[in-house]
């Protein structure tokens, strides 16, 4: 017994002092400064090749295949942005991109939110089944409907419009409707018998309780869904021909096919394509990274 | 009564809208994918019914098999790293201070465009003048490899372009994972003398595990639809050893007009993701631990 009782107190004091002397969670100090030091590491290669990019933007062509490279240009090329921006349309590739992937996303948060609110709290024959065709749907990868999706554009003469990238968009989100349908599963139905009570219509309900309640789930999947546009690619190669008509990663593409030789200029229009989306990035992180975190944790 | 029915309306046309995306751009489109993949059509004649002769075709067809082959190797290759670094990563950020810091970098590949990043990726990896090998050679004295030219190298390099693109979005998920964690299991531990390494196997790896599984379906169902990278970088070479399912789907409609053929193609693509997503569903009652 006092042979047990040493050995706890020995522990317990040893404890104590591993505690006393490492910091708050409990990791030695060279252990994190370690781990600071991997983080770093990885820190620069993550970001690495966009300062890559940048930097072999600004350069002259002749700069760019020296050994040992150079990291900083010398002289500062800024003429790659100018023959990059006249080569192609960026400029309406941008707005094409935001007027888009915008309105969708608009569109989208309405009928999202009105399935999933029925869906969560309306009871009507056949709701659940419903519910889980849509939730199977969510399994069925985009390129099996793309092909007939194509050929039904083809045939209202919708080929080479935005119609056809933004309708879909705006009526069908699966994934949308069921995580809004959870949100709006927590909150209690006393608001809306209260609601009821005073003589609420279920549209009143929807637009002056259920909405602003969920504001938090609906600015997530704004931010989840609109990046997700903006950076489609698939999509909009099958549907759309004209390149004034094109998004900014299609009008890329194209900018690749024509000019891969002149690496200088590839740079510059791929930080044209990047860099603002950085910007606004690093601007907004925190709700960008927390809105996208939320659509994963609770789908 | 009149409220059950009011109530019934309500809900219909509430669900109206998306109901009808459902319809029009889900499920009309998945039954003529269907249907097409037992037809043989080139877009502009008639439609001639053949069966199953395209999906026998798609697996006689060295292409596809090559399709089939490289998207499997790329996705072994991508996930179980993507998600052990992303893990690892998430588990550091929250040892140490600067978390935000370290995660405004980590994520940004994630925001920018798949196009840009295998721009950007084609000139670090070439094989002459991309800094990569540039480097190997100024600092270790390694040749370094054809990255995307040598058929033995593409999917890899490709694949190791994808783990960087990805990783941030594995990573917030396992944060918000490990937010969840309480901390009085790791007290615990502590008290009763465990070691860093089997806190994070016993408490941390359990703990997690529903997260773990979600980031793993999802990048499995995601890796198998690679294409863009391919498609910008190598053209699914050299001599397609970087050509993929869904490439190989793109190649039979929109290059070689055979709109059955590739309609087959897909429905395998689809079948092969349903089989993974359940296979993983069903052995998941072994490993997963909800609740804690």
């Amino acid at each position: 017994m006092e042979a047990n009782i040493n050995s706890r107190a020995e522990r317990s004091r040893r404890a104590a002092w591993a505690i006393v002397r490492t910091n708050r969670s409990g990791t030695s100090p060279l252990a994190t400064a370690l781990l600071h030091a991997l983080l770093i590491l990885g820190a620069i290669v993550m970001v690495g090749p966009f300062i890559w990019m940048v930097l072999s933007s600004l350069k002259t062509f002749s700069q760019v295949f020296l050994i040992p490279p150079k990291w900083i240009p010398d002289p500062w090329e800024w003429g790659n942005y100018k023959r990059s921006w006249e080569a192609l349309p960026f400029g309406r590739a941008y707005f094409n991109s935001f007027y888009i992937a915008f309105i969708s996303v608009a569109c989208k948060l309405i009928t999202c939110s009105m399935a999933a609110y029925a869906f969560a709290k309306i009871r009507f024959p056949l709701r659940g089944p419903l519910f889980i065709l849509f939730l199977a749907t969510m399994m069925v990868p985009g390129q099996v409907t793309i092909i007939p999706l194509y050929l039904m554009m083809k045939s209202i003469g919708w080929l080479d419009t935005h119609l056809a990238l933004m309708v879909p968009a705006a009526l069908l989100d699966a994934f949308g409707v069921f995580l809004l349908r959870q949100f709006i599963k927590g909150i209690p139905d006393e608001l809306e018998e209260a609601a009821i009570v005073d003589g609420a219509g279920r549209f009143t309900i929807y637009s002056r309780i259920i909405i602003p309640l969920i504001k938090p789930a609906l600015a997530a999947l704004a931010i989840f869904t609109f990046l997700g546009m903006w950076n489609s690619f698939f999509g909009p190669l099958i549907f759309l021909n004209t390149p004034d008509k094109f998004t900014v990663p299609l009008l890329l593409n194209l900018f690749r096919g024509m000019y891969i030789t002149d690496w200088t200029l590839m740079m510059a229009g791929s930080a044209i394509a990047v860099v603002p989306v950085l910007i606004v990035y690093m601007i907004g992180q925190r709700y960008i990274i927390e809105g996208v975190t939320l659509t994963g944790i609770k789908g | 009564m009149n409220k059950r029915l009011t109530d019934s309306l309500w809900g219909y046309a509430f669900i109206l809208p998306q109901m009808i995306g459902l319809i029009v751009f889900a499920l009309i489109p998945l039954v003529s994918a269907f249907v097409l993949s037992f037809m043989k059509w080139d877009g502009f004649g008639a439609k001639e019914f053949i069966g199953l002769d395209n999906f026998v075709g798609q697996f006689r067809n060295p292409d596809f098999t090559l399709a089939l082959w490289n998207t499997a190797w790329y996705t072994f290759l991508v996930v179980p790293v993507g998600i052990v670094l992303a893990m690892l990563v998430a588990v550091a950020l929250n040892k140490v201070r600067g978390k935000v810091i370290y995660r405004l970098f980590y994520y940004m590949p994630v925001v920018t465009s798949s196009i840009a990043v295998s721009i950007v990726w084609l000139w670090l990896l070439n094989s002459e003048f991309g800094i990569i090998n540039v480097y190997l050679k100024q600092w270790f004295d390694i040749e370094g490899p054809d990255w995307l030219t040598d058929r033995k190298m593409v999917i890899p390099s490709i694949a190791m372009l994808s783990i960087w693109w990805g990783l941030g979005s594995n990573m917030v998920l396992f944060l918000a994972g490990l937010q969840g964690i309480s901390s009085s299991y790791y007290e615990a531990a502590q008290i009763d003398g465990a070691s860093k390494f089997r806190q994070f196997w016993h408490i941390t790896l359990p703990l997690l595990s529903p997260t773990t599984f979600f980031c793993t379906i999802m990048s499995i169902i995601g890796s198998f639809q690679v294409f863009d990278q391919s498609f910008v970088m190598t053209g699914g070479g050299p001599a397609k050893a970087s050509y993929t399912i869904v490439y190989h789907v793109y190649q039979l409609a929109f290059v070689e007009f055979t709109f059955g053929k590739s309609a087959a193609a897909a429905v395998i693509l689809f079948f092969i993701i349903l089989t993974l997503t359940l296979i993983q569903m069903y052995t998941s009652k072994r490993w997963v631990h909800y609740g804690g």
